[in-house]
Formats: structure tokens, sequence, C-alpha cells
């Protein structure tokens, strides 16, 4: 079983009192729960505070470009369906940047693990607003408060039929590594949205100002069911729902790709004496 | 013998079955074949025509005079008529076109009324008119009834029997009642392969060992995921379609990083999307092949013609400098080997590397007498299983003499693989040090070069090996250089020079082709752009400038004859 050392990456270069902070310890907590070696998994981040995220641990790391976590996780799981494959973004970098890529990834329901560092907040750029900002927040930028409406990433995860949404909440740090074993357990594309305090650029949005707010959600309720799935989604401002608000087991991706339904493609060598009889065709 | 033949239609009515079936009949009777196609970007009506070459020698572009026009609307008659040969004849059907043309070189046969007597079904006048034409040409039906067989395999023996009698009602029409026919075929020889651009360029993927396969639709480009698609289930591939380009290739770099060989196809539009990715692939050290179907641009441009508008943008797209590979295959053959070396050398140096194709080659279809896969080289460059597993340590960027560092498939040893977008040290976590950033350029960069320059093979020289007239090109321009070669060394020494593997810019070490250049009196850069990018790209590479220079942007191919008659006048201007 590997131990909470065998995790220790780069010490972190984030602010001190980061929300980032308790969710990589509740993260190494939640793999050495399951067992799971750093070569067993593979972090895909994209670019911001979020994205550094695997530096600071030791796995398998595609630190690849801002907005684009999706789409090369769910290269690294077609190709490899054995391996344990997570994203981690930020909520600017997954919400903006590669909104497209989380639309279709849903659809796809690749077996891919999706966890969305929200402070609300470009932080990495500085505390320009993002696609989760709450309308009116003034930034440097944003002087006049920001205008466009809060994307809601529950009520999008809901509508679109994704197989695991959840939030959590990095003060949380339990219930957040709860909610990661249960995303690893569950068969499927799984969006956690993870409400990150940014201490230096959301003054709103404080670790405070989400204590007075978040609840967990009740024991008796029931995330297979999507109408009050959606209900439950809506909730926000004074009440903010933490757990598991959506599921359903929908076949993933890789189930229905013929030519890997038996073995990992990368398993799959190359049987160069097939080339002679394809070439018969041409005649 | 050397005949041409063009069906011409809207879009919809079948010209490519016909275009097809005639191809296949004469590269399997043994004949030299080169089809292209001209189409518009619309599913029904418009005008589109599919040219047939065939020859008792070697054909690889199209050629001007065309012997049987098989008009299947009366825009093909229009646009067409004049290109005729003094032998050249109209086939056409009355009844469908509401025309008659009293003319000589018209002929009208009923493909309809045919089809429905013989076939009892008008859906069978296109098999009518195939029929006519093998008729026309004094050809076995033997050949082409088994192609019959094969095609309609599924839709049983009824589809078969009709097919095959309604070609044999054309075929004997034309037999008895067409006076004018005089074409003599030469007699049967060994079948000939046949095949397009794009088939050969994914078939050449499979055939390197490329295990996934993302893009999103682009024409000329698609027709590369549509093959390897068809291959899939058979060869353990994974094609995914992805949402826009930019996934695409994302996808391909998670791919590839997991451990399979990956590639993606698009046309400029999409590559456009790619750039970012495409810096990705040259910092994290990630092999990907990417296929470049030029089209004319600006933006949407011409979406179904041709042009080679994008050399150089496919050498400086993307941020940053880094080594890349860009190779211009010129025949379906040289798409389907620099497929497998744009494999090789994207994983041997952990490069991207870009096929530049365009919508002539990526829908010509030649005949060869084969492929020998003999030429194949599939060495396996990653760091997989016990080989990793027996590293003490590991360190995905390690500094080595040839700044190629380990590639270690993830998961297969207790060694973590980490790369980054970010600058990073050895191990591949992030830094900022200048020490560190100034090795790893070496590294990427610096230390590659000189190997993957070794790797860039000469230009290929043909003709004269005293020429007075070289002319240069690159890319689909083989085929119609190479015959106009030939008819030019009629009057005079002519040779060529045809670059397919275009950057790194090849090294004079073995071959001085600039010398050449130098010596030959006049030398002529032939490029379907209008600025001369090649020329350009030559002058910056080796300091040879070219003072006759042809370019042809409208969106055509060369024949061969209007090239011979460019590079005719471009000389006599010298
Ligand atoms: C293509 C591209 N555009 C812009 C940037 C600059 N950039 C880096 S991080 C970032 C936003 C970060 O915000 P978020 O994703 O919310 O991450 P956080 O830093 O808040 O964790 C931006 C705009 C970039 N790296 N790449
Ligand atoms: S700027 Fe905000 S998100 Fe970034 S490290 Fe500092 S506190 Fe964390
Ligand atoms: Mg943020």
């Amino acid at each position: 079983m590997p131990a909470l050392e065998d995790y220790k990456g780069r010490p972190p270069a984030w602010c001190p009192g980061c929300g980032n902070f308790p969710i990589l310890s509740a993260f190494a907590n939640a793999m050495a729960d399951l067992g799971l070696g750093p070569h067993q998994f593979t972090i895909v981040s994209g670019i911001g505070q979020a994205g550094k995220f695997p530096h600071y641990l030791k796995c398998n790391t595609f630190n690849g470009l801002h907005g684009r976590t999706l789409p090369v996780a769910t290269g690294i799981k077609l190709a490899n369906h054995d391996m344990h494959v997570f994203a981690v973004a930020g909520d600017g970098d997954c919400y903006g940047e590669g909104g497209n890529h989380l639309l279709h990834a849903i659809r796809r329901n690749i077996n891919v693990k999706l966890f969305v560092h929200d402070n609300q907040v470009y932080g990495l750029t500085k505390g320009q607003a993002s696609p989760t900002s709450m309308e009116g927040m003034v930034t440097k930028n944003q002087p006049a408060g920001a205008l466009s409406g809060q994307l809601n990433p529950m009520a999008l995860a809901v509508a679109l039929d994704c197989s695991f949404a959840a939030r959590a909440f990095a003060g949380d740090g339990e219930r957040l590594k709860e909610l990661v074993k249960a995303a690893v357990g569950h068969k499927g594309f799984a969006l956690i949205d993870i409400l990150q305090p940014c201490v230096t650029f959301n003054k709103v949005n404080t670790y405070q100002w989400y204590k007075e707010r978040v609840y967990h959600i009740e024991p008796g309720y029931n995330p297979e069911d999507r109408i009050e799935a959606f209900k439950r989604a809506l909730e926000w401002g004074d009440r903010i729902p933490i757990g598991i608000i959506y599921k359903n087991y929908r076949t993933t991706l890789d189930e229905k790709i013929p030519a890997i339904r038996k073995q990992p493609l990368i398993k799959q060598a190359f049987d160069r004496s097939m080339v002679e009889a394809t070439l018969k065709e041409f005649y | 013998m050397d005949y041409s033949i063009k069906i011409g239609g809207e879009a919809g009515q079948g010209i490519q079955t016909i275009g097809d079936t005639l191809a296949r009949v004469f590269s399997r009777s043994g004949y030299h074949v080169f089809t292209n196609q001209d189409y518009e970007s619309r599913i029904r009506g418009g005008h589109n025509f599919y040219q047939i070459r065939f020859s008792d020698r070697p054909v690889m572009a199209p050629c001007e005079g065309i012997d049987i026009i098989v008009a299947l609307d009366n825009a093909s008659i229009m646009l067409h008529e004049k290109e005729l040969s003094k032998s050249g004849l109209v086939i056409y059907d009355s009844a469908t076109l509401k025309r008659n043309y009293e003319k000589q070189k018209f002929f009208d046969i009923p493909f309809a009324g045919l089809a429905v007597e013989h076939g009892g079904n008008r859906i069978m006048e296109n098999t009518v008119a195939t029929g006519a034409v093998l008729g026309m040409l004094g050809m076995d039906l033997k050949i082409f009834n088994e192609i019959i067989g094969e095609v309609f395999a599924k839709k049983g023996e009824g589809i078969i029997r009709a097919n095959i009698s309604s070609a044999l009602s054309g075929y004997d029409y034309a037999v008895e009642k067409c006076p004018l026919c005089s074409f003599s075929p030469a007699p049967f020889s060994r079948p000939k392969m046949l095949v397009a651009g794009n088939d050969a360029l994914g078939f050449g993927a499979i055939a390197a060992g490329c295990k996934f396969y993302s893009a999103y639709p682009m024409t000329p480009s698609t027709g590369i995921m549509s093959y390897i698609t068809g291959k899939a289930e058979e060869y353990g591939i994974v094609v995914e379609q992805a949402e826009d380009e930019i996934s695409a290739i994302n996808m391909v770099l998670g791919a590839s990083f997991a451990g399979v060989r990956a590639m993606t196809g698009t046309s400029g539009g999409g590559f456009a999307l790619m750039v970012e990715g495409l810096s990705l692939a040259a910092m994290a050290e990630v092999p990907v092949v990417i296929a470049l179907g030029q089209r004319p641009g600006p933006a949407t441009g011409f979406p179904t013609r041709t042009e080679q508008g994008e050399l150089l943008f496919s050498l400086y797209a993307a941020h940053g400098e880094f080594p890349r590979v860009v190779l211009a295959p010129g025949t379906p053959e040289q798409a389907f080997f620099l497929a497998n070396k744009a494999f090789d050398l994207a994983e041997k140096y952990q490069i991207p590397v870009i096929i530049l194709t365009d919508q002539y080659l990526a829908d010509a279809q030649w005949t060869f007498d084969g492929f020998d896969p003999d030429r194949l080289s599939c060495t396996d460059y990653r760091v997989r299983g016990d080989v990793f597993r027996s590293l003490g340590e590991y360190k995905r960027f390690a500094f080595t003499g040839s700044g190629v560092s380990p590639l270690g498939v993830p998961g297969d040893a207790k060694h973590v693989v980490v790369v980054d977008s970010d600058e990073h040290d050895e191990e591949g976590h992030i830094v900022e040090d200048a020490g560190t950033r100034i090795k790893m350029v070496d590294k990427r960069l610096f230390r590659k070069l000189p190997l993957i320059k070794k790797e860039i093979a000469p230009p290929l020289f043909y003709g004269s090996k005293d020429p007075e007239i070289v002319i240069v090109g690159w890319g689909s321009l083989y085929g119609a250089m190479k015959e106009a070669v030939d008819a030019l060394s009629k009057e005079r020494n002519t040779a060529m020079l045809h670059f397919s593997e275009i950057y790194p810019f090849p090294l004079t070490d073995d071959f001085d082709y600039v010398s050449l250049l130098k010596a030959a009196k006049a030398a002529v850069c032939i490029e379907q752009n209008a600025t001369g990018q090649f020329a350009r790209l030559m002058r910056a590479e080796t300091g040879y400038e070219f003072k006759a220079q042809i370019h042809r942007y409208d969106g055509r191919p060369f024949t061969v004859e209007s090239l011979t008659g460019e590079i005719n006048a471009c000389i006599g201007r010298l």
C-alpha cells in the first residue's frame, strides 16, 4: 500500500492560505486510501494555479495547455483505459477557454475524473473575472463589476446528463476526499466542482463566505433523480449544497469502441504481417 | 495508346461510381491509370467531373484532348465539348438531357431506357453508360462483370445480374451503333494496384503502426479518417471524431503520451486551430504526425480545390522555436512510404512531423505494380515493459548527447512520467531558471537538429544527366513535372528536381543540387501558389535564387500540356 509520503512532490508555489492546499492533501489521502500508487494514475492539468497541482504531487503528469485538459485526458484514456486519468483545471481553464471540450467530454462519457478548482476568479493572471464569478464582482479589469451572468457548472452538468456531478468545498477536506473516492469508484465521466477560496484575489467568496452557506446534502437524497438533481443544482446564494448532486450509469466511451473492448489499445501490438493482405484490396 | 475519358454531371448523379468502376477495369486489365476529380462544395446539383487517363505506358497527370465524354448533364457538353480530341466522342442520353445534339461527334445512347428494359430499373443507367464506354473501347466485359460481383456482393444475385445485363445492353448498343469508334486498346497484362493519395496516406499510417487517429472533418483530409475508420476494428485502431481541431490534436498528444502512435489530419483552417497544440507537442516532446491537406485559402477559400499555399505556414506555424519535419509526397506511393517515415521520425526524435498534401493528390488515383512492405521501418523507440521496469531511475527529459531522452510509457513501471508545457527540468517539473532553460533549448533544438537533418533525403532527380533546363517543384506536382520532362526532352536536354522531404531543407552533401541548378541554362521553379513559397525557402536555405518561376493559383491542377506550354513560354522569356 502506498503511504502519503509516496505522493510528495515539489514545494507548492501557491500563496499561503490558498484553497488549493487542502485540495492537494485531500487528493493524496484519497489515492492512499484507494491504494493507487503514483504510477497507476495520470493527472492532466491545464494552466493556472490549479494547473500546477500535479507538480506538487508525485504521479504521471501531463501539464498541457490552458483549457485543453479534457482532450488530452480523453486521448490517454482511449489509449490506455487501465490507467486512472484525472483532469485538473481552474474555472477559467475549464469553463472558459476549454468550455467546448467540457460539453463533449460529458457527451462522450469518457471515464475521466475532472476536478475544477473553482475559485470564481482568474488567479494566475491576477484577479480578472472568470465564468463563475458572481455577477457584479468588481475586479481591476471589471471596474463596473462582472457584467455577464454566472455560469452554473452543476446545472450544466445535470442538463447534459453528466454521469457523475458533485460539488465540494476545499474547506471540508474530509468530505472532499470521500467525493474523490466516490468519483473514482463511479464508472463514467465525473465532474467535481470544488469551491476553492482564492485568498489573494477573490475578496467576495472567502472561506468565511462559503462556510456560512455550504451544507451537506442529506443522506436521504436520491442523486439518480434528474429533476430533483436539477433543483439542487440551481441552489446558490444563501445555501450551497455539497455532495453528489447527480449520477447515472451510462455506458462509457471506451466500452463502446469495438477495437478496445477486449484489451486496452496500448496492449495491442501492431501486426505487420496484415499489411500484405490489405495491399491486395487495391487491385 | 493514351486515352482520356471525362464523366461529367451534377453532384449526386453518380459520376464517381462510373469513374471508379472504369478506372478499376483498366487497372485490373493491366493499364497504367491516372484519375482526378473536380467537384464543387455541394452535395447535389452544380457541375462535377471525373477524368480518367489510361495508357500502356505510365501516366501520372491529366492531359488535354478527351476521347470520350460521358455527359450526364448539358453542362458537361457546354463546358467540355471543346476539350474533345480529334477522334473524340460525346455519349449522352437525349431523353434525360431533354436535348438532341445533331453533331457528328455526338452519340445518343438511351442509358435510362436500356436500364429499364434490361435491368428493370432506371437506377442502372450509369451501369449502361459504363458498359457503353467499354463497348466503344472494344474491351472485354469479363473484368467488369467481376467488379460488379464484388461491388454488389452484399445486395444479392438479382442486383448483380440486373447490373450485368444493363452493362451488356450499353456495350452492345455502342458496338452496333457507334460507327465512329476507332479506339484500339492494348492487350491485357498483369493487374496493377490503383490507389488514391488519401487512401495511401491512411494505409501508410496504419502500416506504420498508427493506433489512434483523431480529427474534425475538413476537405480534402477527411478521406484519411474515412480510410482508417474502415480498418479500425481489423487493425485495432481507435478513431475519434473530435469536437474541433484543437481537441483533435490534444487527444492525439494524450494518446501518444500514453504510449501509442497517433496522428491527426486537417486542412489549413483546422491546422490554424491546431497551432497551439503543435507548440505543445514540441515543448512536451510528444511525437505527433499531422497530415495537412492544402486547399486554396485564405479562410474557407475554395473548399474542394487544390493549392500549395501552406508550405511556409506549415514551416513557421506555432510559437516558440523547435525542430519539426515537413514532408510533401508527390504520388500515392510516396504518401504511403512518407507516412511511414513521418511516424518513424516523430517517435525517434520526439517531434511533430507534418505531411503536406493537397486536394489534387488526396483525390487522384494512380496505378503501381505494388508497394513493397519490406521497405517499411517499424522500430519501437518507446521505453516499455521490462526495459522500463529495469531502469534504476527515470527522467523524462534527461540530458543526453543526442538530445533525445527516454520516452517512457506511463504505467509500465513504478517510474512516473511527467511532461509539461512550461519550461521544465529533466524530470519534467516547472522551472524558471535561466541555466536550465538554455540547456533545455539546446537539448530540444540544437542537439537534435543535426541528426534530423541527416535523415532528410535529397530531392529526386529525373531526366538528362547534363540538363540545359531543370524544372523544380515539390509535393503533388511530381507527376505533371515528370511527364513535362519527357515531353520537353524531345527538343532539349531537360531534367527535374522534385522535393518530397522539404524541411529541414535537404543537405547538399550527397547530391549537390544547387550546383546542378547553377550549371543549367535555365531553372524554373513551379508551384501551385501565388507567391513562390518554395523558391523563397530555397533562397533562404541555400542562397540560390530562381530567375524563372511559374505560379498557378486558380485552384485547378496542371495538365501535362498546360505545364509544358508554360515552361516553354517561361524559357522563351528568359
Ligand atoms: C491560450 C492562453 N490564453 C491565456 C493564458 C493566460 N492564462 C494563464 S492562467 C489564466 C487564467 C487562470 O484562471 P483559472 O483557469 O481559473 O485558474 P486559477 O489560476 O484561478 O487556478 C490565463 C488567462 C494562457 N496561458 N494561455
Ligand atoms: S492567487 Fe489565489 S488561487 Fe492563486 S495561489 Fe494565490 S490564493 Fe491561490
Ligand atoms: Mg480560477
